[in-house]
């Protein structure tokens, strides 16, 4: 019986970028950057990392395919580097290819480091891409918003939620997420908006308008992971320890099976469950004191509370209009701006959750730092709602 | 000799009005104010002259009691393929067998009268179905443009529960170019109106009709439906003087309503005159060009019982009014519209992979499980129920004909579309299984989980750079 990955592993370090258009770097630029404040943050050499995951998700629009990018821009000792892609998951992905590695005893420390370079297309919103050349022949041509709509709209019939409660429900997801986002200086969006701005923008996807989607951002984040041994005997005090790592990826039963009512993430649904036993966590509403969930459309923030177990299927609307998941609430959610705010560069995303997960167990977050987090629960998604993969991680003191 | 068995159309749901186009260019042209009577069919983005003949003949199959199809014809001289040959599209589209004979007629106005007496004298058993179908381009601005629609009409040819017996044919040809469209051109090149009537129809029409009803021994007067497709309002007045016909047996061309549709003309107003015919009456159904076709057939008591799904009158009814011009010059690519870069990627179809899946694009085939049931679209290996995922498991199993709700659904005014916001959601069919569709004909605030849909085949994107469109299908809400 697998023990899982509870109290094996623990951040030596931890680095981020700042998110934004970031039209003066490349993606080397933004990987230094997170990876520079990283070393330093976790005290070791460049030669001290035996391995490395590099994540990116958007290869035509980004460094190219392979693991190499990450070690050139890095220089980093021919050691063994592996490319992982798993759309908005890219990033966790990257961090749980470093922390198996630790754990598994192939090696003392790793690294992990995510990076996304969006802004290159000439135009808004995420890149026009491929979705394979089967799919392309009968999917419709949908973008995020469209597909995360499709959520507002399953979710509206299965709990018949008047329109007007939804939108303004959606639209306090982004006002406190903006709230967050002013208060910290590495983010991308650092305004405060009213729910009136959320309300009356312009649709993107009916009923998604402007502000109830996530930044698309430029940006990196990294990580350097070790064993709690190694780490104590390297000086580190108040150390974060994984305590879960789980992915859920939809097999088509979502978008093929009539199981599904498009009203809510069968994956994360899964995962956190699965996250949750690996953990030892019984009530995650007391438990989780912390959550950086995939809020890459209001919606799916919304949705995604229900899904992780931290309010009632069907009171998500009332919860949120009610604060649970503002910074005063009694489970804050986006801290830090989320993907709303600090941005959403795709590769990054998961690995930026982390960080800021990392820093809040630390005390180091500054002014948006939480009284007394515990545990802190990152959760990426992946793709459309009907098909998608998703991962969570969950850190907290080690022991 | 062969009769018709069934009949069936289909017009575009968008109607121009008229007034728009005349406003849009009388700075021009003021005459185009004299036609802007009424209103006329456009094509959506996403049909053509096969996306048209798909659902004519859709419709004229629905009033056949048995199918039993032998062959499918396409007249059309706006075909969207001059080398693959359009009707097998159509017969794929449509689930047809592939033991039928298939082929494409064009090149003339009478392209589809042609076809017809081609079936007519045909010792082909079984039903044949002809099909016409119809998408000019037309200059902006011009009279063309004010006076022709798009739309498709199939019938179906048989010795059996014939509603409509042929008495007779006749066919003249004479190289009489009152327009032309030569190879490479875009657009039509024709001569003055006048000189047409009086040099073409009145000289080359009379002699074929006389052939026609004196080998029938049926006199001009007792036709009760005289069919002359054109796009000269008073044309068929003027010969049916000539020929002693009554004027009330004229068949209006339907000018403000639909538009001449070109080659697809004659089945139209056959299908027209179908709708309204009595058991006994005659039927003279002429096709003008390089000489004219000329056909006679007799109403037999059978047509009563012959109802297709829609027909003509319902077609007509069923509509939505447009009234910008600019969309029709978008539509028809007249106009270089800036479409945004996310609309410049490149749209190469894979033929090895499109053809891989041809079943589910083209005939919107999926899959029923015989292990547990489970009807699913698209047809993959392993069986999706997560109860049984059993391996090639699955009968292959229709959607096309299969209506559905929505279960989810946005208009989304990211993505690129030719006509935003692309509206699509996931659709739930009342046979099982569900998938993530396009819809198109959306009025705002029309849609909402729960609403109707039918399935409908249409184009999927354009590849202009390699002259290549690809086709699936597509859900409409009902009614």
């Amino acid at each position: 019986m697998a023990s899982g990955i509870k109290d094996k592993v623990v951040i030596l370090g931890m680095g981020c970028s700042k998110f934004g258009e970031r039209w003066d770097s490349s993606p080397s630029d933004l990987m230094v950057e997170a990876f520079e404040e990283c070393l330093a943050d976790a005290g070791v050499e460049r030669n001290q990392i035996e391995a490395a995951w590099f994540g990116a998700g958007i290869d035509a629009f980004n460094v190219g395919s392979s693991a190499m990018p990450l070690s050139i821009a890095l220089r980093l000792n021919y050691i063994p580097v592996t490319k992982v892609e798993n759309m908005c998951a890219t990033g966790t992905e990257a961090f749980r290819g470093a922390v198996y590695a630790v754990a598994s005893g192939a090696c003392d420390i790793a690294l992990a480091l995510g990076v996304e370079k969006l802004k290159d297309t000439g135009y808004g919103g995420l890149p026009q891409r491929s979705r394979g050349v089967e799919n392309d022949m009968y999917w419709p041509n949908l973008s995020a918003p469209g597909a995360f709509a499709q959520l507002a709209s399953g979710y509206r019939a299965k709990h018949k939620v008047n329109k007007d409660d939804l939108k303004r429900a959606m639209a306090h997801v982004s006002v406190k997420s903006h709230a967050n986002g002013a208060k910290n200086p590495k983010a991308h969006l650092q305004r405060e908006i009213t729910e009136e701005q959320a309300i009356n923008a312009p649709f993107i996807a009916e009923p998604i308008g402007l502000f109830d989607c996530c930044g698309v951002s430029d940006g990196s984040a990294c990580a350097i992971v070790t064993t709690p041994e190694i780490a104590k005997s390297l000086g580190k005090e108040n150390l974060v320890a994984v305590k879960a790592l789980q992915l859920a990826v939809s097999n088509g039963t979502e978008s093929s099976h009539a199981s599904w009512d498009g009203s809510y993430l069968k994956t994360t649904r899964i995962a956190s469950q699965r996250a949750y036993d690996e953990a030892g966590i019984r009530k995650p509403k007391d438990e989780i004191t912390m959550t950086e969930v995939h809020d890459c459309f209001s919606i799916t923030e919304l949705v995604t509370m229900e899904d992780l177990q931290l309010t009632e299927e069907g009171a998500g609307v009332k919860d949120v209009l009610d604060g649970t998941f503002d910074a005063e609430g009694s489970n804050p959610c986006q801290i830090d701006g989320g993907l709303k705010c600090f941005g959403h560069p795709i590769g990054a995303s998961g690995l930026r959750m982390l960080y800021e997960s990392y820093l809040q167990l630390q005390g180091r977050a500054g002014a948006r730092q939480l009284s007394d987090p515990k545990m802190g629960l990152n959760h990426n998604l992946g793709g459309f709602p009907h098909q998608n993969i998703c991962s969570i991680s969950i850190v907290g003191p080690y022991g | 000799m062969k009769g018709i068995t069934s009949y069936g159309v289909y017009l575009p749901r968008l109607r121009l009005g008229k007034q728009a186009m005349a406003e849009a260019n009388a700075w021009f042209d003021a005459s185009l104010k004299g036609l802007a009577k009424g209103e006329r069919s456009i094509c959506n983005w996403d049909e053509d002259t096969i996306t048209m003949a798909v659902e004519a003949t859709t419709d004229c199959l629905s009033a056949l009691t048995e199918a039993n199809v032998s062959s499918l014809k396409l007249a059309s001289t706006t075909l969207p393929f001059l080398d693959r040959q359009n009707s097998v599209v159509i017969a794929e589209a449509l689930s047809l067998d592939r033991t039928i004979s298939t082929m494409d007629f064009s090149a003339s106005q009478r392209a589809a009268t042609s076809a017809l007496i081609n079936c007519l004298e045909s010792n082909r058993n079984g039903n044949q179905l002809l099909v016409a179908s119809e998408h000019r381009r037309t200059k902006a601005g011009s009279r063309a443009e004010m006076l022709w629609g798009d739309a498709a009409a199939a019938v179906a040819i048989g010795d059996d529960d014939v509603i409509a017996q042929c008495l007779s044919v006749a066919t003249h040809a004479v190289d009489f170019i009152d327009h032309y469209r030569g190879d490479g051109a875009d657009f039509d090149y024709d001569w003055e109106e006048r000189w047409i009537r009086d040099e073409g129809f009145m000289k080359i029409v009379p002699a074929v009709v006389e052939s026609v009803l004196d080998d029938a021994g049926v006199a001009a007067a007792d036709i009760k439906h005289f069919i002359l497709p054109t796009d000269q309002a008073r044309a068929p007045a003027a010969l049916a003087k000539r020929l002693g016909i009554n004027a009330e047996a004229i068949v209006e061309n339907q000018i403000a309503s639909v538009g001449v549709a070109g080659a697809a003309q004659p089945l139209l107003l056959l299908a027209k005159a179908l709708e309204s015919a009595l058991a006994g009456d005659t039927i003279l159904l002429l096709g003008f060009g390089q000489g004219c076709d000329a056909i006679l057939l007799r109403a037999t008591d059978k047509l009563a019982q012959c109802k297709p799904r829609l027909g003509l009158s319902a077609a007509l009814m069923r509509r939505r009014e447009e009234i910008n011009y600019n969309k029709f010059l978008s539509f028809n690519n007249l106009v270089e519209r800036d479409i945004g870069k996310r609309g410049e990627a490149d749209k190469q179809t894979y033929l090895s992979g499109y053809n891989r899946r041809k079943d589910l694009l083209t005939s919107f085939l999926g899959g029923k499980c015989r292990e547990c049931g489970t009807v699913q679209i698209p047809r993959e290996k392993y069986c999706v129920n997560p109860e049984c995922n059993a391996l090639d498991s699955q009968d292959v199993y229709s959607f096309a004909s299969q209506q559905g709700t929505v279960l989810t659904w946005t208009a989304d005014r990211l993505t690129f579309d030719w006509s935003p916001p692309a509206y699509f959601g996931m659709v739930e069919f009342d046979g099982g299984g569900k998938l993530m569709m396009d819809f198109t004909e959306v009025e705002e605030g029309s849609i909402d989980s729960g609403s109707r849909v039918s399935v409908h085949f249409r184009i999927r994107q354009f590849d202009p750079r390699r002259g290549f469109r690809k086709y699936f299908w597509k859900a409409i809400v009902e009614d």
